[in-house]
């Protein structure tokens, strides 16, 4: 079936209008000699045999208590975020191209990027972007843009997948990437101090990093502007509800992804990323900007605006490619960070560490279990097991608990390492559960 | 209409958290804390679902208006594919990846493979990945495969073709890749002028981009010759698949020759742009280039588990986090699943019939500059309004008021005042009627009183707005 309205007396009369015999006609401009070859595609289904169908496989998805995070968490969403983002005039217009009939999606970027400005401590953001992988790729070519340079030096403690979409996103331009090896879990001080010099554009680092550690990078942005370097750091949103803002550290681009701000986990998207800077990078910035203005009449509006920058306009000298973004996603979070507002945001902030903490005790209490002293974390640690990590998840996979991500994969090395995320959604029962279950998978 | 922040009162709260069951951490120390909370607003939930359901009464959308944005594919998006995706939003993308991960995550990996063959089939190609996030991030990881295709040929590349018809994202794309691009003018009859072509072609071409039908709505019927002689000079073909919608079940840009294809999932498959995105760019590719797709890849094993695979030494790397959008990725799939064969066939079929028949009832009033028999889109021109001061943004902006979201106009760059209307197969003839009228109407008054086109919108909540204003004072945020 589809979704089309014609009876066989309307197809009669727009052909007659169009002077056409029949449908074929208007395709006679494409010759024969490209026709497909074949179309082989099962007939149509009614709706209902489609959801039957797909019932059936959204029910061989396994059941999981989830301990991982590894950039996207597994945080509460308000139903308001539901119900009013899946307004149908939100959710089924295009890209504000006309101001007049658009002001609802354009007020309501509008006051995204106050909330995202203000949220990282910076003056200037985007109406969003692809996810928190990209968002750090599109701030190393903002940086190799403003700088002129060539050279970007990227934290190993950043999480493995951003790092790979970041050289992946560099791999075909003139570009040095150098990974700074992390010092457990943590910025290494030294070798970044090594590697840091007037060749490069940019210091990419990430707060709280993968393995959870909370850093003030205030220092590092003093070395890397001393150089003539820019600061971007990767930040959890949440967490910025009590942890210092990029802003604050004196960073120059804060990038993210916008997940855990009432996006539900999707299997990993659709999500949103953001990128934020010091308001003087604002023509360099990558992707679609909306701007107050006024009307005829002086009332306040809303309109995309900086668009010399971007490549509808700029074409192959544009800051970026980006066209489509991810404004529905941007939506979700602002209608998240306004349900829960100033203080409800630093609570769940306060909650997850909460969590977290009793977690991180109730696991170094189970035989033979470590956590590595170091700085202190946000909702997120590593255990060190008495053997491999990947085997004990594999184990506790099996009585529906993911546990953590073993490191080893992502850190040689670290194999018997795991990093444990805990949201405010995990009960203290589901906690006690994981000690007793890790407990059982080591030692039974 | 007010600010949300505008509205906020200190003190008032909207969601409660649930009462903890732990005990409070020991404060981190002073110097990782930011020195005050920031700041958000302060409201009920009530004000917060007042503001937004304001905010989007402000709105239009497919649901509530004809949507005719040319080059754009905006059709309606059924409720059963919104059914559909809720059936899988809850998993976290993390737990296929663990060691033994993958055997709970056989829904949604079934899901990801099967939009992936049936986009093979769509457009002729060999294999696809629904990782890209975009059409222009589709886009951009096509020239990365391009470039690592010559780069393990041993092939040193420097240029990427585009028509000046393009769209922005083609160019933007190739450049972004470390690409210089070489811009090839159109010809008289609207597509890429043969000869200027074969003058831009050499042995360090990388690749040409190309949409076909181009955003004129015109089909080339060079395009197989464009792809024998980009081949013949060691380059490949792009395929940019914005206007697909036009060709489903006819023309598969595979069989024509393209080594490369993005998709639009929020276009041809009808999925929510969510008034900018999310969107969704699937890549397929011709044998060739399997090796450098992104990873993770999901294979289907002979006993039909599904796995994910990493181990591609070739591979490009990733373009995004995990698996794509999948949350798009299902809607598309529930839609490609419900229109089947017959049915994606008879969109295309029925979005050329509704493009033509606009362009029939309106090519005595306005200029049409290419007067040829078009596939899912048709271009006008305002430049017969002109002399009466009236030009494509008047009519766009009246057409407002009689409660039609505007064509697209402006583009492409190769029409003076372009008025592209997409009118998509899932428009009725009452609909495009009403809407013939009403751009009738608009030329009509260009003759006799154009002041009425100068002054719409009138019915919306602002009227015009000062958009150098905007550019000049450069207020963001607040």
């Amino acid at each position: 079936m589809g979704f089309t309205p014609h009876t066989k007396e309307e197809i009669r009369e727009m052909l007659a209008a169009v002077g056409a015999a029949d449908i074929e006609e208007l395709f006679r401009p494409i010759p024969t000699g490209l026709r497909a070859k074949s179309f082989d595609l099962p007939p149509g289904m009614s709706e209902f045999e489609m959801l039957d169908g797909l019932r059936e496989l959204a029910g061989r998805n396994g059941h999981i208590v989830p301990f991982v995070g590894g950039g996207f968490y597994d945080h509460l969403v308000p139903a308001a975020v539901d119900h009013l983002a899946g307004r149908a005039e939100f959710y089924t217009a295009y890209t504000p191209y006309q101001p007049e009939c658009s002001q609802g999606t354009l007020q309501a970027l509008f006051e995204y990027q106050t909330a995202v400005c203000r949220l990282t401590g910076f003056g200037v953001t985007n109406a969003s972007l692809y996810d928190g992988g990209t968002a750090l790729a599109e701030a190393a070519m903002m940086a190799l843009r403003v700088t002129g340079r060539s050279r970007v030096l990227l934290d190993g403690a950043v999480n493995p997948f951003s790092r790979e979409i970041v050289r992946t996103y560099l791999a075909n331009l003139p570009v040095e990437v150098v990974e700074v090896p992390t010092l457990d879990g943590t910025l290494d001080r030294k070798r970044l101090a090594a590697e840091l010099d007037d060749r490069c554009a940019a210091v990419l680092v990430q707060n709280p990093t993968f393995f959870g550690c909370v850093d003030d990078y205030t220092d590092i942005s003093a070395k890397a502007h001393g150089c003539g370097a820019l600061l971007a750091a990767s930040v959890y949103p949440v967490s910025l509800g009590i942890l210092k803002s990029p802003g604050e550290m004196g960073a120059d681009i804060a990038v993210g992804d916008g997940q855990s701000l009432g996006n539900p986990l999707n299997f990993g998207g659709p999500s949103f990323g953001f990128l934020a800077a010091r308001k003087e990078l604002i023509r360099n910035i990558p992707g679609r900007i909306v701007g107050e203005t006024v009307d005829r009449e002086g009332r306040r509006g809303f309109v995309l605006t900086i668009q010399a920058r971007e490549q509808h306009i700029k074409r192959h000298k544009a800051t970026s490619n980006i066209c489509t973004n991810q404004s529905l996603c941007a939506l979700r979070g602002l209608i998240f960070l306004s349900a829960l507002g100033k203080n409800g945001l630093a609570e769940l902030a306060r909650r997850n560490r909460d969590k977290a903490e009793y977690a991180k005790a109730a696991l170094a209490a189970v035989r033979g279990v470590s956590v590595p002293a170091g700085p202190p974390t946000f909702n997120e640690f590593t255990v060190r097991l008495p053997k491999g990590a990947d085997e004990t998840v594999a184990a506790l996979l099996r009585r529906g608990i993911a546990a953590g991500v073993p490191l080893g994969r992502y850190y040689p090395g670290m194999e018997d390492r795991l990093l444990v995320t805990v949201t405010e959604k995990r009960t203290k029962g589901e906690i006690n559960l994981l000690a007793r279950e890790l407990e059982a998978a080591l030692w039974s | 209409m007010e600010l949300i922040f505008e509205k906020s009162v200190a003190g008032r709260a909207g969601v409660r958290l649930p009462a903890s069951d732990v005990p409070d951490a020991t404060p981190l120390p002073g110097e990782l804390l930011r020195a005050e909370a920031a700041g958000l607003p302060e409201l009920s939930e009530l004000d917060v679902v007042r503001h937004f359901t304001g905010l989007s009464r402000r709105n239009v959308g497919v649901d509530t208006s004809f949507y005719p944005l040319g080059s754009c594919t905006m059709k309606y998006n059924g409720k059963a594919m919104e059914e559909a995706a809720k059936l899988f939003t809850p998993f976290h993308p993390m737990v296929a990846m663990l060691p033994g991960g993958e055997s709970l995550a056989q829904g949604s990996l079934a899901v990801l493979y099967g939009m992936e063959r049936q986009i093979e089939e769509i457009t002729g190609m060999d294999a696809v990945t629904c990782q890209p996030l975009a059409g222009a991030q589709g886009e951009m990881t096509g020239i990365m495969l391009i470039a690592a295709y010559h780069k393990a040929h041993g092939a040193k590349k420097r240029y990427i073709i585009v028509p000046d018809s393009s769209h922005g994202t083609n160019p933007a794309s190739a450049a972004m890749v470390g690409y210089e691009v070489v811009t090839v003018p159109s010809a008289p009859y609207g597509d890429m002028d043969l000869d200027a072509f074969k003058a831009a072609l050499n042995g360090e071409v990388a690749a040409v981009m190309m949409t076909c039908p181009n955003t004129l709505g015109l089909f080339n019927p060079h395009i197989r010759e464009i792809c024998d002689l980009a081949h013949a000079a060691g380059a490949l073909v792009y395929y940019d698949g914005a206007n697909l919608n036009a060709i489903l079940g006819k023309v598969r840009p595979g069989d024509v020759g393209f080594d490369v294809i993005h998709v639009n999932l929020h276009k041809t498959f009808g999925t929510p742009h969510g008034g900018g995105g999310p969107g969704s760019g699937p890549v397929g590719v011709k044998e060739a280039l399997i090796p450098f797709l992104p990873h993770p890849r999901i294979l289907r094993g002979k006993d039909g588990t599904f796995s994910l695979s990493t181990d591609g030494p070739k591979s490009i790397g990733r373009v995004a986090n995990f698996y794509g959008n999948f949350g798009v990725v299902v809607r598309a799939y529930a839609y490609a699943l419900m229109l089947g064969r017959e049915g994606l066939t008879k969109a295309s079929e029925l979005a050329v019939l509704n493009a033509n028949y606009v362009m029939s009832r309106l090519k005595d009033l306005y200029d049409l500059p290419y007067d040829q028999t078009c596939m899912h889109e048709c271009v006008f021109s305002a430049t017969r309004q002109m002399p009466r001061d009236v030009h494509a943004i008047d009519i766009a902006k009246f057409l407002i008021d009689k409660g039609f979201h505007p064509p697209t106009v402006y583009f492409p760059l190769n029409v003076k005042e372009a008025i592209m209307i997409e009118p998509t197969e899932t428009e009725s003839k009452s609909t495009l009627d009403a809407f013939v009228v009403a751009m009738r109407e608009a030329a009509e008054l260009a003759e006799k009183d154009p002041a009425v086109l100068k002054k719409a919108p009138v019915t919306t909540p602002i009227s015009r707005l000062d958009e150098t204003k905007a550019a000049r004072d450069q207020k963001v945020c607040v």
